[in-house]
């Protein structure tokens, strides 16, 4: 891979290579911010300046019982938002990878749309129809906002995981007698299980992450990132950085967990086949 | 399909225990539970393969596409007759249909600023993260090796922690004794920077500058990623072709290897351009009153001055100026593909 480009000019090639090196640390400067002023012992309310290290807040970094409440508050919707995303989300994607059906590209485009809308125009209309219907804002808008957002990409997610899939699997399973329940258990569920998950995974950080559209139809609830938002004007703990922390290690434990497994099962599949 | 109706009987189950619901969700689950259930019930039960492989197709869309047009298409639509809405008199809470054009009118004058700064900044910021991300994916692409998939992964582990955290970082960084500061006065740097707008009265904060480069760092991984797809996808052989025909590099580089980038540069620039005009949270922690985009100004209008109306024009303004744009740029960019 690597020999054909190393052709290039010598200087080209030392241009593209420091702009990239700059650009990785461009991308970890805030990183090591946070994760430095975790250790940071703040002399005021707003955690910004250096001015001593401390274990203090990773001794206790649930202190801060409102943000503590918030990221509850975020952790649910987000568990149960995505679990109806991935089921809506992966049943639009198998319909369009393994059937041709009339209307195929105009649900294609129907799946972008909301992609391709600025989030403040979402979320605006959103509110607009609840508050139109006297819909009291909290745990359910939220959570209809965060399913209508995650669909889009469970969806193409999904498909594009699932693409070049055998579909002729399962009539062969049926072909031999299996029910078309067992065969889905036996052949499909297997095979579009990794894609599920990686998509369900996805949409889970985008629930917990969004901030602008459950902006406008929280009402009065208080999501992790809402609380963040509403206190940086008067407060900034070190405690936020601590949870962002945490959070940042176990996503990329399970990140690199995933990357393991999944070595492991194309090892093992390798063997087999 | 089994899974499915499990999975939705199982989320039914979870709802009615977790007694977050209040009542709208729960039914709306209930109803797209009995249509997912009605479509597989019907895609077995009725008799041969062939009548199953026309029905199963929409059966399983069914509940997905309800979804987005109750929750997408249809507030929509509330957010056009919304921008068309007035209050009849003072007294109203509500506002109500009445061809209010003048509600345009506002949203083209009195925020005329905001839309020419939101518009300059998100492609400012489009700009520059092409121009950063494009060597990252390219030595990613071609360079990376067998680390081709770690490096990756450097790119979206930054994006793990929370939007606004990240945000927030950069208000450390830049604050007028942060690091970046203190860089530029070591290095006796502020005057220049100055000169090049980018401080301000020896401030780095509150500038157009702080706000660009939020938007440009919070969105640059939307640009990585489609232009590594579309790289990873060149064969190498192409370019040695070139070389061999006697190109130079930069030649092969120019006319083998950016055609063969534009798909995923043109990708790129609509999954940064399209958030980063819309988006307000750069703007209110690293700007200043004089950097607010129209995210802000729609988020105020909504929110804070509950002038719905003009908050749905501004809305709907935004929207069309977007998807003119799209459209324009996927001509001139030569291409109709956009996921």
């Amino acid at each position: 891979m690597s020999a054909p480009m190393s052709r290039f000019s010598r200087v080209g090639r030392w241009g593209i290579n420091s702009v990239a090196v700059l650009g990785f640390v461009y991308l970890f400067a805030p990183i090591l911010v946070i994760i430095l002023f975790s250790f940071n012992d703040p002399a005021g309310k707003f955690n910004i300046r250096w001015t001593g290290f401390t274990l203090d807040n990773w001794a206790d970094p649930f202190a801060e019982k409102q943000l503590t409440d918030a990221l509850w508050v975020s952790l649910r919707i987000a568990f149960i938002s995505t679990i109806i995303s991935t089921v809506l989300g992966s049943l639009m994607a198998v319909a369009l990878s393994r059937y041709k059906f009339k209307g195929q590209g105009g649900v294609n485009l129907f799946l972008v749309l909301p992609l391709t809308s600025p989030e403040v125009v979402i979320g605006a209309s959103l509110a607009t129809l609840f508050l139109n219907r006297g819909v009291d804002f909290g745990y359910a808008t939220v959570i209809i906002a965060h399913v209508m957002f995650q669909i889009s990409f469970v969806a193409l997610t999904v498909r594009a995981r699932i693409r070049g899939f055998d579909w002729g699997l399962e009539q062969a399973a049926m072909d031999l007698g299996a029910s078309p329940i067992r065969a889905f258990w036996k052949i499909t569920f297997p095979l579009i299980l990794p894609g599920v998950l990686a998509a369900s995974l996805l949409s889970f950080a985008l629930s917990i992450d969004d901030f602008i559209i459950t902006f406008f139809n929280a009402g009065s609830l208080v999501t992790f990132p809402l609380q963040i938002f509403g206190a940086s004007r008067v407060t900034i703990p070190p405690q936020i950085n601590v949870l962002a922390t945490m959070i940042l290690f176990i996503s990329v434990g399970i990140m690199v967990l995933g990357a393991v497994f999944g070595n492991l099962r194309r090892k093992r599949q390798g063997e087999t086949l | 399909m089994g899974l499915g109706v499990l999975l939705l009987l199982g989320t039914g189950v979870i709802l009615l225990a977790t007694e977050i619901t209040s009542g709208i969700l729960a039914y709306i689950v209930g109803v797209l539970m009995a249509v997912a259930l009605v479509g597989y019930v019907a895609s077995i039960v009725r008799g041969t393969p062939e009548t199953r492989r026309s029905v199963a197709p929409y059966a399983l869309l069914k509940p997905g596409m309800l979804w987005l047009s109750i929750f997408f298409l249809a507030p929509l639509w509330a957010l056009f007759v919304m921008s068309l809405s007035s209050k009849e008199s003072r007294f109203d809470f509500f506002p109500s249909f009445t061809w209010e054009w003048e509600n345009y009118q506002e949203a083209f004058t009195r925020f005329r600023p905001q839309f020419v700064r939101s518009f300059t900044y998100a492609g400012i910021a489009t700009v520059l993260t092409i121009l950063i991300g494009f060597p990252i994916a390219y030595v990613i692409a071609f360079r990376g090796g067998k680390y081709r998939m770690v490096l990756l992964g450097l790119v979206v582990i930054p994006f793990f922690t929370s939007y606004l955290i990240r945000t927030l970082a950069w208000t450390t960084l830049m604050n007028d004794n942060g690091p970046v500061m203190n860089t530029l006065e070591t290095l006796r740097l502020v005057t220049v920077f100055e000169w090049l707008q980018i401080v301000d009265n020896g401030r780095l904060l509150s500038t157009p500058a702080a706000v660009i480069g939020g938007l440009t760092y919070n969105f640059l991984p939307f640009m990585i990623l489609p232009i590594y797809v579309s790289l990873e996808k060149i064969d190498t052989r192409l370019v040695d072709a070139a070389m061999d025909l006697y190109s130079s590099a930069s030649g092969a580089f120019r006319k083998v290897v950016l055609p063969l980038a534009i798909p995923g540069i043109f990708a790129g620039s609509l999954l940064v351009f399209i958030p980063a005009s819309g988006d307000f949270v750069n703007a209110q922690f690293l700007g200043g009153p004089n950097t607010t985009m129209i995210g802000n100004s729609i988020q105020d209008q909504y929110l804070k001055q509950l002038n719905y109306p003009v908050a749905s024009a501004m809305s709907f303004v935004l929207m069309i100026i977007i998807t003119v744009g799209v459209l324009v740029y996927s001509k001139f960019m030569g291409t109709e593909e956009l996921a």
